[in-house]
């Protein structure tokens, strides 16, 4: 059963978060029980897919060994061969997952939320290798690994500051306020995914007009896939996140007015912001760091160029390996670039003032170049 | 101490490329603009360099290390 995607889907979580409600009304946290609920929504969103369920216990043991295997040859001395191997073997479920179908006929199968479940695996393996993450038992790390509200497509939550949120039981006040955010997210996933975005959906996306292959209807197709995109993917986080808070997590947010942003660095802080924060942290800036550091390229804005394209055609290719995604990636990345010097000519120059018919044309053509993207990656062009 | 936050103030002032973080060093860098993720790296790398403190970019977190004067105390923490 896909999460999130049917009423039955509710009504079983209701039924089952009832406890962890009622508890947390009066102050305490059930966490054997809500670590069990863990497993008891594995077995309902897989149930009728046992070879999906299938890789998904190996994955993680895989991982489970992996994380806790480096974290204790970390304990011992800090190698950079040890770091690498692990972070391959981290990556390699998912690259095979991806890359399986060009070279067999698909026999190896991944499962829904095989990438999100491989970024916070990453995440931890990066942190050990910096020290931040000491300790992590078998108990924690699957927890964390497999926290169910987040299964399927994050947001991605951070091992040190989920397990911060598991330590503290909230007071009966705090939680009466996880609560009502929690209802208010699941009532604001409904209007954003099953109406605004069932509508745009059903009327518009497949509305004659913009099916038609003309420039019009390409047109009209990209402002409604954009806003189709957004208000389901957002609808779904909501979900995931009014699910954690009820569990007294408060799952970080993956949206924040993103059509609303001036330029493309700010679009990238307010749109699928885990996901961009996570390629922002281990990406980008682990790239920027080793460059600086070895002084392999002195010249610090073609580091940082070099970063970007790194860090979008990573994201362009973990949607999959098709062109529509790695020309999606590129064109982030030019996007950025070009805005970098667009912003450091202006640095110099000013002629491009700050006031609000500036902001405001600003918003547009940021919605627009944002729009076309989401065009390329629709995979309607390309 | 002094020491400390003398020579972060010199380091963040090129980072930045603007005097304010002396001026106002409670500034927050994030918010207005004047750090960035590869001005971070930056100042982790001279942080390093200079003071010889080993900051993990795990370690920064954007709100623990909003302004130069938090920068400054985290860094005399760790010393």
């Amino acid at each position: 059963m896909t999460p999130y995607a049917t009423l039955t889907y509710f009504i079983i979580l209701a039924v089952f978060l009832l406890p962890s409600i009622i508890a947390g009304l009066r102050g305490k946290t059930f966490k054997t029980y809500n670590a069990c609920l863990t497993v008891v929504f594995l077995a309902i969103i897989f149930a009728n897919q046992p070879l999906e369920a299938g890789s998904l216990i190996l994955f993680t043991i895989w991982q489970a060994v992996l994380v806790k295997g480096y974290l204790t040859t970390r304990l011992k001395h800090n190698s950079t061969g040890y770091f690498y191997g692990a972070m391959v073997l981290a990556i390699l479920p998912l690259a095979l997952s991806k890359f399986a179908p060009f070279f067999t006929s698909g026999s190896l199968v991944g499962f829904l939320g095989i990438s999100y479940l491989t970024f916070k695996a990453v995440q931890m393996i990066m942190e050990i290798r910096d020290g931040r993450i000491k300790e992590v038992s078998f108990y924690r790390f699957l927890r964390f690994l497999l926290f169910f509200p987040t299964i399927t497509s994050g947001p991605i939550d951070r091992y040190r500051r989920f397990e911060k949120d598991i330590e503290h039981t909230p007071t009966k006040d705090e939680y009466k306020n996880l609560l009502y955010t929690g209802v208010n997210r699941i009532f604001q996933g409904f209007l954003y995914k099953f109406i605004i975005g069932y509508l745009i959906h059903h009327y518009i996306m497949s509305s004659g007009p913009v099916q038609e292959h003309t420039f019009m209807g390409t047109w009209l197709y990209m402002y409604a896939y954009s806003m189709y995109l957004f208000f389901d993917f957002a609808g779904y986080s909501a979900f995931a996140i009014g699910v954690s808070y009820m569990l007294g997590i408060k799952t970080p947010e993956n949206f924040n007015k993103p059509f609303i942003s001036r330029n493309i660095k700010e679009f990238w802080d307010r749109w699928h912001m885990t996901l961009s924060f996570w390629f922002r942290d281990y990406v980008y800036m682990r790239f920027v760091y080793f460059m600086i550091k070895k002084k392999v390229i002195k010249d610090r804005y073609l580091i940082s160029y070099m970063g970007f394209l790194l860090n979008f055609l990573i994201m362009g290719i973990w949607h999959g390996p098709h062109v529509n995604y790695i020309v999606y990636g590129l064109y982030h990345a030019a996007l950025f670039i070009l805005f970098d010097l667009f912003e450091r000519q202006n640095k110099k120059r000013r002629f491009w003032p700050q006031n609000r018919l500036t902001d405001c044309l600003a918003v547009i053509i940021t919605f627009h170049f944002v729009c076309f993207g989401f065009l390329i990656f629709s995979g309607r062009i390309i | 101490m002094e020491n400390v936050k003398e020579q972060v103030l010199e380091i963040l002032e090129e980072v930045c490329e603007n005097e304010v973080v002396k001026e106002n060093p409670d500034v927050k860098l994030f918010e207005e603009g004047l750090l960035d993720s590869f001005g971070t790296v930056s100042l982790l790398v001279e942080i390093e360099q200079r003071l010889g403190l080993e900051v993990s970019i795990s370690d920064f977190d954007r709100e623990e290390w909003a302004t130069p004067n938090l920068i400054i105390q985290k860094l005399a923490d760790m010393r």
